[in-house]
């Protein structure tokens, strides 16, 4: 079984997550550059993080319009599943495969550092691995993850139950403290911390194993 | 040759026929920056007048950025060989032998002139350009440091300053997918109107030769790749070599633009090039782009090459060959391909949007020829432009600068009298008692001393999934030394490098050569408490102009210092650079020289990571035990002293006094124990004592760890000041669970024994859970704080004064 991650000029994370899938957990990837449409044969699409296409204009603008996208929201469409982290979460909503906008951080700087999460939905498989309620710790770096939508949307995303993970304490100023969220059906799902980055226990915890593992669920 | 006959050989030579030119020479020379000497230097080289292209292109390379025409008799002497290094100062980036198949390339490179005008801009392209220099060899980079200076935080340029450089920083190395692990921050107000900003790169060899820059096989293609040629950055190089004065902000076109998203692509498509085996040699454009490349590659080869500017991938239209030449438009590069190779070369860099283009030949004859528009633009031998390029010779002082004299006079019996309640500091007519307690808040707030998480924080310090230990949290950055291509598995690496930038600038002022000393047992010893081998360094010598003779002595002294103790440390140097002309023009005419800053920056190797070492303490009940100098250190010993130290400078606003002897064979020993110490796996933290003397130290241990640590220092005699905060002496922080304690003194004493039993260790305390750190003395309490205190005092030092925000020190 095998995971599609894809790489657009400027991603850099691409790797950081065949390293967890691969390295740490033993889950086959392959690498989708932009160009490509043929997603057969994979069972999830990683959308990874990084700076697609240097997202001089607003992060994920650009990269929406890449061919391999379109073969991903017809993969969504079909019932696959795709994450995206970081830049990856950035990009579906830029493609409305999920709802919202993220912004500018609060204080206008980049942020790099751990956080402290509430699993606040273990509704879907991505986060089923871990009770709910449950607090975990990622990291985070990025300076384009506020959260943001209409209060129409909130509350939609609320009724729903696609609100994921919130931070405990809110680093950039997201609203309702937001850090990730899933579709409504489940199969898409979005977050601004790196699952990637603690899958490796040389380099800190391990709380985004479970994320990475239901990839292939 | 005496100013007369100079001028009188300068004016003949311009007024003799064949050497009559087309343009202003004077003001040409003057623009840039060449002396009468050079151009009749380089009359006799070229046997006849150079046309103004040509010109510019002397003033490029025959710039100290370019050649050290300043520093090269001093760089000479650094020791340069080892068994590990296998390429040293000369190339883009110096290389070690990690062992096991591993190669690492590291340099470090300032970008101090252009971040002064444009910090934002000025810091990025900084780390831009020191990443080429590392994927030129064919290493592909794994993490960034650097080391800034700044003018004190109360003025609000300075915050700007930082601001900017800080955000160009993380632009760039956020962008480009390398991790930025470490790095140092000082403030004096020398710097005020010239910042530092050195940037340093590693990078792991991914191809099995080592790529070099001189240019082979006549006939070969030159191939250019990477973004356009435009107006950006011309001459930036002659202006990187000259004082800063109100009307370098006129300059700004000499400051670079940086695309961090083309150099990811370049890094890839370079990569994935040099792999393939087709790329014979290859050189970035830094520096003096186009001219600087051009002629590096033929030097180096021995051999020619024409250069076609009509195929140069251009930015805007209209551009003259003298722009061509000159400018320093960004993530460009050069190469040497084999012929019939490419057309698959090209097809890498088009692939992912990048400019590429065969501009030329590797000629047979030793020249750098340039035609543009079917004419002959520039037509030089390449040695006459990169070899033997000219010195500036300057005296050297016998004697230490009088000022000097003056400062090395101070010592510690001109304090005023210490007891148990404190010092008396004199203030406004007032005599106040100023507490131990207090003494020690303030030297962690003092921003050179405190937290630079506001700084480390905006830096991406984990992409590429390597980084071990994260800023702030150890004397030094690990990183695991796992390739990103190729599968392997989690167990089978276990290796990794450790790096840091160090240089105590006001030892460097106060005596450049102990200064710099102290920078190199520094960095060794930041490594050493991580528990990595230090085996290179490259260094950034960051001084004010060569040409006053205190200027001059000070480079002189610094260069000697980094020689011996690179010597007795055995870690040589690898190349580095040379910025000069570090100054500021004051409105009153006067010039304001930077602190002599010769900023160090060392790898070491680490070959079981899981025996790494933080600077936090671990566990409560765990012994404290100091190596080096021991407590009753007395003053007579010159080195451990108050003399330079952070305490003199933030509670008595004095920068004066010699710093510490700094003593290398003692270093030696302290480090190699300690190693063995952390290697066998009896030590659960390990930190140096550097500015603030051991109570800064300690308190530093407590902030990291959560945990409080009760210190007793009975039996001692010393000014209190001199026991809490006096710096020097090789000293190092460890931690030691106690049931290890007694196996742990056996190794000391067999150790010991060995080393005809100079080695000394203290224990001095325990770490408790109490949520406080105290020292005493007979039974008296110096020191009684809350660790949420220090950690106040610690962490809100840089924030506070930047927005009167507080941020969280959890």
């Amino acid at each position: 079984m095998e995971i599609g991650v894809v790489v657009f000029p400027g991603s850099n994370c691409d790797r950081d997550v065949r390293w967890a899938a691969e390295g740490c957990l033993g889950i086959k990837t392959k690498f989708l550059w932009h160009e490509t449409r043929d997603l057969s044969g994979l069972k999830a699409i990683v959308l990874p993080g990084g700076f697609s296409y240097g997202d001089y204009l607003r992060c994920g603008a650009i990269a929406r319009f890449s061919p391999v996208l379109e073969s991903v929201v017809e993969f969504v469409d079909r019932g696959g599943k795709v994450l995206g982290i970081c830049n990856g979460f950035q990009i579906l909503t830029e493609l409305g495969l999920l709802p919202g906008a993220l912004t500018r951080n609060k204080d206008l700087h980049f942020i790099c550092q751990d956080v402290a999460l509430n699993v606040t939905s273990s509704r879907t498989d991505w986060l089923s691995g871990y009770e709910s309620d449950l607090s975990i710790n990622l990291p985070i770096a990025h300076g384009e993850g506020r959260f943001q939508c209409n209060p129409e949307t909130l509350r939609q995303l609320e009724d729903e139950d696609c609100i994921a993970l919130r931070y405990l304490t809110n680093p950039n100023g997201s609203i309702n403290d937001i850090a990730g969220i899933t579709n409504k059906k489940g199969n898409v799902f979005g977050l601004m911390p790196h699952p990637e980055r603690a899958c490796d226990p040389l380099l800190g915890g391990i709380d985004g194993r479970s994320i990475i593992q239901s990839l292939i669920y | 040759m005496s100013s007369k006959t100079l001028n009188d050989e300068f004016n003949s030579l311009c007024n003799s026929k064949e050497y009559k030119v087309d343009y202003d020479l004077l003001n040409a020379l003057s623009h840039e920056g060449l002396r009468k000497k050079d151009y009749i230097e380089i009359c006799r080289r070229l046997k006849r007048p150079p046309n103004r292209t040509e010109l510019g292109m002397f003033g490029v390379m025959w710039s100290e950025h370019c050649c050290y025409r300043n520093s090269k008799p001093l760089l000479q002497s650094f020791p340069t060989k080892s068994t590990r290094i296998l390429v040293g100062p000369g190339e883009n980036a110096g290389v070690v032998d990690l062992g096991f198949g591993q190669q690492l390339a590291f340099k470090i490179e300032s970008h101090n002139h252009p971040s002064a005008l444009e910090p934002f801009q000025g810091a990025a392209t900084g780390v831009g350009g020191i990443l080429r220099d590392i994927f030129t060899m064919g290493a592909r980079p794994i993490a960034l440091l650097n080391a800034l200076r700044f003018g004190p935080l109360e003025d609000k340029k300075n915050i700007n300053l930082m601001k900017g450089v800080v955000s160009g920083i993380a632009h760039y190395g956020n962008c480009v997918g390398v991790p930025t692990i470490g790095g140092e921050v000082n403030f004096d107000k020398s710097y005020s109107g010239n910042p530092l900003v050195n940037a340093m790169a590693l990078g792991l060899m991914e191809t099995k030769e080592i790529v070099c820059s001189g240019a082979s096989g006549v006939g070969y293609p030159v191939i250019y790749v990477g973004s356009t040629t435009g107006r950006d950055g011309m001459g930036g190089a002659s202006f990187a070599s000259a004082e800063l004065t109100n009307t370098s902000l006129e300059d700004r076109p000499a400051v670079q633009v940086g695309d961090p998203f083309l150099e990811k692509g370049l890094i890839e498509a370079c990569l994935e090039a040099f792999k393939s085996g087709d790329v014979i040699a290859a050189q970035d454009m830094g520096a003096a782009g186009l001219t600087c490349s051009c002629s590096e590659m033929a030097a180096k080869g021995g051999l020619g090459i024409e250069l076609n500017l009509d195929y140069v991938p251009a930015r805007e239209e209209g551009m003259s060959a003298y722009e061509f030449l000159l400018s320093e438009s960004q993530e460009r590069m050069l190469f040497v391909v084999k012929p019939g190779k490419e057309k698959v070369l090209m097809e890498r860099f088009t692939r992912r949007g990048l400019q590429v283009a065969v501009v030329g030949k590797v000629l047979k004859d030793n020249v750098v020829r340039v035609l543009h528009k079917g004419n002959i633009a520039a037509d030089l031998p390449a040695s006459a432009l990169a070899d033997d390029t000219p010195v500036n010779k300057h005296k050297l002082l016998d004697e230490p600068p009088d000022e000097y004299l003056l400062n090395w006079k101070w010592d510690e019996n001109q304090l005023p009298q210490a007891d148990y309640s404190g010092i008396r500091i004199e203030s406004n007519q007032n005599s106040d008692i100023i507490s131990w307690n207090k003494i020690l808040l303030k030297l962690l707030d003092y921003p050179s001393i405190a937290s630079k998480l506001w700084v480390y924080n905006q830096y991406d310090q984990q992409v590429q999934a390597n980084t071990v230990i994260l800023p702030g949290l150890a004397d030094a950055a690990v990183i695991r030394l796992r390739p990103q291509e190729g599968d392997k598995s989690i167990e089978s690496m276990n290796r990794g490098v450790a790096a840091v930038v160090d240089c105590p600038n006001r030892w460097a002022y106060l005596d450049p050569e102990r200064g710099a000393m102290a920078a190199v047992a520094e960095s060794a010893r930041n490594l050493t408490c991580v528990g990595a081998e230090p085996i290179a360094i490259t260094n950034n010598l960051n001084f004010a102009s060569p040409e006053t003779s205190i200027g001059y002595w000070q480079l002189a002294m610094a260069c000697k210092g980094i020689s011996k103790a690179c010597e007795v440390l055995k870690t040589p140097v690898t190349g580095g650079n040379v910025s000069l002309y570090n100054e500021t023009r004051l409105s009153n005419g006067e010039l304001l020289p930077i602190h002599p800053t010769p900023v160090i920056g060392m790898v070491g190797i680490i070959d079981n990571l899981t025996n790494t070492c933080l600077q936090g303490w671990l566990n409560k009940d765990d012994y404290i035990w100091l190596v080096g100098l021991p407590l009753d250190t007395s003053f007579k010993d010159d080195r451990l002293t108050l003399s330079a130290s952070s305490y003199l400078e933030c509670i008595h606003q004095k920068i004066t006094g010699r710093p510490p002897i700094i003593d290398l064979e003692l270093e030696k020993l302290v480090q190699s124990f300690v190693r063995k110490s952390i290697h066998d796996g009896y030590i659960n933290s390990c930190h140096d004592v550097s500015d603030g003397g051991l109570a800064v130290a300690l308190a530093e241990c407590c902030i990291f760890s959560g945990l409080g640590a009760h210190c007793e220092f009975s039996g001692s005699d010393l000014r209190l000041d001199r026991l809490l905060f006096a710096e020097g002496g090789a000293r190092i922080l460890m931690s030691i669970s106690s049931e290890k304690e007694d196996k742990w003194l056996e190794m000391f004493n067999e150790f010991n024994n060995i080393n005809s039993g100079l080695l000394n260790v203290t224990k001095i305390g325990r770490v408790n859970d109490l949520n406080t750190l105290v020292f005493s003395k007979d039974k008296n309490k110096l020191i009684d704080i809350s660790i949420a205190t220090l950690k106040d005092s610690f962490y809100n030092s840089i924030p506070r004064r930047i927005s009167n925000n507080k941020i969280s020190s959890s």
